[in-house]
């Protein structure tokens, strides 16, 4: 495919459905790439595991075993390591460098035979020589696993970056300016891949593009060959691609609601109107109730705080709340602030499971989720008010310090 | 028996807890944003930056050790699914 490189991968034309939850038109290809030096030869990456056979006979045609010297691991996940117990079973002499993050899954995968192999951690400005080759590791965390890493075959300017810049397309003339148009794909295999890691993606970006490399040869999908840098700047764009607010440096707080008999909503608007109580709070309000939920997601992405109100019906929180939240996978919520509340009229267990939920998706659940049973009351309305400044009193780290005994706690939780 | 007080920077509150308390015991409770994955010590998921106080846990068993060490730990970095408040004041937010 290039001088000293060769293509080892394989075409998975007739996948539709990929990692449960990504949709692909025409399938993908698992790369994986041979690189040639006058004194080592390295494997860069493998394959999913039903195309061992395949990945091998592509090796066998190119290099002997035991001109194999080193095997790059730029991403553990199965669907390019699939092939790497056979390899080692035919190549245990190989030297495996894989980033420090890795290690743990690496071990996963292996097994007892960890002990066994040539295993080296790497991070950035780590380098193996080839001879008058040298590949130089960059560590690229998060895009999108905590052990993903990057390799520049320096002399070539050919960078590997795995799952990163790569995309689920299936065309087996490979490069760039060869295929069928893959921009879609391109783009869908961000959004739902890379989004949630937006801030390691731009990380990541900062650290490759001085490279300058003249090619990018991603794990999935076409190489890209034909101005490389236009997908990093692409992907600057769609990392950077949402309207930003005119906030200046006030915090904000999204409150989402759906109401049955207009109680929830009745708490909604005091809980906002406590929350706007508050200086550099920006607050909005929004009934879910018609509830077409994805405009909603890059609001979120944004927003520093969420607040959900939800009845109880039927023992469960309504439905266009659970949709809602489970379009929240595609976006980062790690350290937002969460909170939960419903008017109820037997039981209320809404509640607890949203709360259950925005942990889940990593958010920080400070004040416990509010309930009322029916409709607020005066005195409840002022609850809802409360609840509201508390609230953006996290948000603005003006919340006085509480402090509680752990039987308190033990026993607030029943 | 020692009793220990441990303080969740990201919900500001302080909760306290006997000797021997693990983190994970109390944080999810608490709605504190650090979160698990394994419970075991493997996966490094509940990797939580002790803000003060990391003199008063637990020593970190061997394998603790490792964990932090391939999650590029800081040296102010604990496991909070493994680590254990053995008295006096700790103040812990998500890593
Ligand atoms: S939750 Fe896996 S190490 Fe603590
Ligand atoms: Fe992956
Ligand atoms: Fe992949």
């Amino acid at each position: 495919m290039a001088e000293r490189i060769t293509w080892i991968g394989a075409l998975d034309p007739a996948l539709r459905t990929f990692d449960v939850i990504l949709k692909t038109a025409n399938g993908t290809t698992y790369n994986a790439y041979v690189v040639r030096g006058s004194a080592g030869v390295a494997v860069i990456d493998t394959v999913k595991a039903p195309f061992t056979e395949e990945f091998l006979a592509k090796l066998e045609a190119t290099a002997r075993y035991d001109e194999l010297t080193v095997l790059v691991l730029n991403h553990l996940e199965p669907d390019h390591t699939g092939a790497v117990a056979a390899l080692l079973a035919r190549a245990p002499h190989l030297q495996i460098y894989v980033s420090t993050r890795g290690l743990q899954v690496l071990r996963g995968l292996l097994k007892g035979a960890f002990e066994r192999y040539d295993i080296r951690a790497v991070t950035t400005g780590d380098t193996v020589s080839l001879g008058d080759l040298t590949l130089r590791f960059l560590s690229t965390p998060y895009v999108h696993w905590p052990d993903t890493q990057c390799t520049f075959a320096e002399e070539l300017g050919v960078l590997f970056t795995c799952d990163f810049l790569g995309c689920h397309y299936c065309d087996e003339r490979l490069f760039n300016d060869a295929v069928g148009d893959f921009r879609f794909s391109f783009e869908y295999y961000f959004e739902h891949i890379m989004r949630p890691f937006r801030r390691y993606v731009v990380e990541a970006l900062d650290l490759i593009e001085p490279l300058g490399a003249q090619m990018i040869a991603p794990g999935h999908g076409p190489i890209l060959r034909a101005t490389p840098e236009a997908y990093i700047q692409h992907y600057r764009r769609l990392a950077n691609s949402r309207l930003a607010q005119a906030t200046g440096g006030a915090k904000t707080l999204l409150i989402f609601y759906v109401s049955a008999y207009g109680a929830t909503e009745q708490m909604a608007q005091a809980v906002c109107a406590g929350a706007s109580e508050i200086e550099d709070v920006r607050v909005s309000l929004f009934d879910l109730q018609d509830g077409d939920v994805q405009p909603f997601v890059d609001l979120i992405e944004e927003a520093d705080g969420l607040a959900f109100g939800t009845p109880t019906i039927n023992g469960d929180a309504v439905r266009t709340v659970w949709d809602l939240l489970s379009s929240l996978v595609d976006i980062e919520t790690k350290g937002k602030l969460g909170a939960a509340f419903g008017s109820f009229g037997w039981s209320g267990e809404a509640v607890a499971m949203v709360e259950a939920r925005l942990q889940g998706l990593k958010m920080r659940v400070p004040e416990p989720g509010l309930r009322i049973k029916m409709y607020p009351g005066a005195e409840e309305e002022e609850t809802c008010r409360a609840f509201g400044r508390s609230l953006a009193q996290h948000l603005t780290g003006q919340m006085a310090p509480r402090e509680i005994d752990m039987t308190e706690l033990l026993a607030a939780q029943g | 028996m020692p009793i220990g007080k441990l303080t969740f920077e990201d919900v500001a509150l302080t909760v306290s807890v006997p000797e021997g308390t693990r983190i994970i015991e109390i944080s999810e409770k608490v709605g504190a944003g650090i979160t698990y994955g394994c419970r075991e010590g493997e996966c490094g998921t509940c990797l939580t930056r002790i803000v003060d106080g990391e003199g008063n846990l637990s020593d970190p068993s061997a394998l603790e050790l490792r964990v932090l060490k391939e999650n590029l730990a800081g040296h102010n970095d604990r496991l909070a699914c493994q680590c254990k408040v053995m008295g006096g004041d700790v103040t812990v937010r998500p890593g």
